[in-house]
């Protein structure tokens, strides 16, 4: 039995199929996957995301702590509110986490990190902390509701106290507000508009129920891996993890080398990895055969060498298979993938798939 | 409460049959493993004309989320592969024991029938 999230009870009586995911029991669907799918490039879905691990990072030296620990560069983030993703990575530039920071104000940050790394990840903030004077504060006692969509923010804005619709209404892209005890920020992991609202874990159901009752259909993990992957978006532990670098995992554009003299950790290894030329690189694939990609398939490049699926599905918005590849750097536009003995072809293609409903490929 | 239909046979692994007058048996996968695996995407059919042995993973049926194997409850010859789920894997679902029918296979030795599962005793590995 794993650990249950607040909003558990109500999963199980809407139909949830619940599995297990890095410990916790979730939601895999609630009847159709597809459908379910569907219903968040088309209208309004909502993940129960509470599993994450939400950690506030307190103190006059909390800017300078997490411009040490993060590959972005939360210098960057002068306006409060301001909302950044980032890799957080060992020494040897490998990635520990993939992470969302909040900038909420001077000396206050909210991380948002993976479930299933939440061990490693606490025991590393707490590691860097060592002389520097900052609070590491984890919040199980908030929950996290994901609703996602053309229509979600609207139908989900109803339901929110009157006197903080507009406040939420108005928030720009990767923009995050504090409206009373919650904290509705205007970003997602599915490629398509909506929030990630993070509350206190006594109104979760209440919260749940309400969406629910405005037409946001509940959606579980399985669709929302299939829409991030559509939107081109990694899964830590199948795209990247601590044996990988950002560079070799597509995030490059997550990795803020100005100003020079900003020494993050892992710095040093990235930069030697630049110098020599990054070996391998992370792409999207289409699969122009019947079949289904799936994570750890072989992909042969014809004279250049091997690679391998890191993640791989059926594409519900384009009715073929779609994944993501990591494969030696010389890599051209077209592959073959070894799906049970067989070769089949694919087409190397630059994610997303998908974006605000739309193919993209 | 999935659907057992009392007229077909059954393996542990939620594979159907159904017998034939002519010595073939259609073959596909039961109501509740459509459940479990969810909406399919890609069936892989086995080729027609190989020889399967019982319990030999002879076809492939994918969700969104995982491919499984379909095991062969008999052994014989495939003579035909229900070609309709190559442009309609959804038939699985919708209709597991009509449309959504995997193979049919031709059988070298009758006598394995008598191994295989009625309805009650389907239904109470269900309930294991």
């Amino acid at each position: 039995m794993g650990k249950k999230t607040v909003n558990y009870d109500v999963h199980v009586e809407q139909g949830a199929r619940m599995v297990d995911f890095g410990g916790w029991d979730m939601p895999v669907h609630y009847g159709s996957q597809i459908e379910e799918h569907h219903a968040v490039r088309t209208d309004a879905g909502m993940f129960d995301v509470s599993h994450m691990t939400v950690v506030d990072i307190d103190g006059a030296a909390a800017g300078a702590y997490l411009e040490r620990l993060l590959a972005n560069d939360v210098g960057k983030l002068t306006t409060p509110g301001k909302a950044m993703y980032t890799c957080m990575l060992n020494e040897d530039g490998g990635v520990i986490d993939d992470l969302i920071t909040y900038y909420l104000g001077d000396g206050d940050y909210r991380l948002v990190v993976n479930a299933a790394t939440r061990d490693k990840d606490m025991a590393w903030l707490e590691q860097q902390t060592e002389g520097i004077d900052v609070a590491i504060t984890e919040r199980p006692d908030l929950a996290m509701i994901a609703v996602q969509g053309p229509n979600a923010r609207e139908k989900a804005a109803a339901c929110l106290p009157s006197q903080h619709r507009d406040a939420a209404m108005s928030l720009s892209p990767f923009f995050a507000a504090r409206l009373g005890d919650l904290l509705v920020a205007r970003t997602g992991y599915t490629g398509e508009d909506g929030w990630e609202i993070i509350l206190p874990a006594d109104s979760s159901e209440e919260m749940w129920r309400a969406f629910a009752a405005v037409g946001i259909r509940p959606c579980g993990l399985g669709a929302r891996d299939t829409l991030r992957l559509e939107a081109g978006m990694n899964l830590y532990g199948s795209d990247m993890d601590e044996t990988t670098t950002p560079l070799e995992s597509g995030l490059g554009w997550t990795v803020a080398w100005e100003p020079q003299e900003r020494r993050f950790i892992g710095r040093e290894a990235l930069e030697a990895q630049r110098r020599e030329g990054v070996p391998r690189k992370l792409v999207g694939l289409l699969l122009e055969d019947r079949g289904v990609l799936r994570a750890h398939q072989k992909v042969l490049v014809d004279r250049v060498g091997e690679g391998e699926v890191t993640s791989g599905t059926f594409s519900p918005t384009l009715s073929r298979s779609i994944g993501l590849a990591r494969v030696p750097a010389g890599t051209g536009d077209s592959v073959d993938v070894d799906i049970r003995g067989k070769r089949l072809a694919a087409r190397v293609v630059r994610p997303p798939f998908v974006r605000h409903g739309k193919a993209r490929v | 409460m999935s659907d057992i239909p009392g007229d077909l046979k059954f393996t542990k692994s939620h594979e159907w049959i159904r017998e034939e007058d002519d010595g073939k048996v259609v073959v596909g996968i039961t109501d509740h493993a459509q459940a479990a695996l969810g909406d399919l995407v890609f069936v892989e059919p086995p080729e027609v004309g190989s020889e399967v042995a019982v319990g030999e993973a002879c076809a492939v049926v994918e969700s969104v989320k995982a491919a499984s194997d379909v095991y062969s409850p008999v052994s014989g010859e495939v003579v035909e592969a229900n070609e309709a789920l190559a442009d309609s894997p959804e038939l699985v679902n919708q209709d597991p024991y009509g449309d959504g029918w995997i193979m049919r296979i031709e059988l070298s030795d009758a006598s394995e029938l008598d191994r295989l599962m009625d309805a009650n005793s389907y239904e109470a590995t269900l309930e294991d």
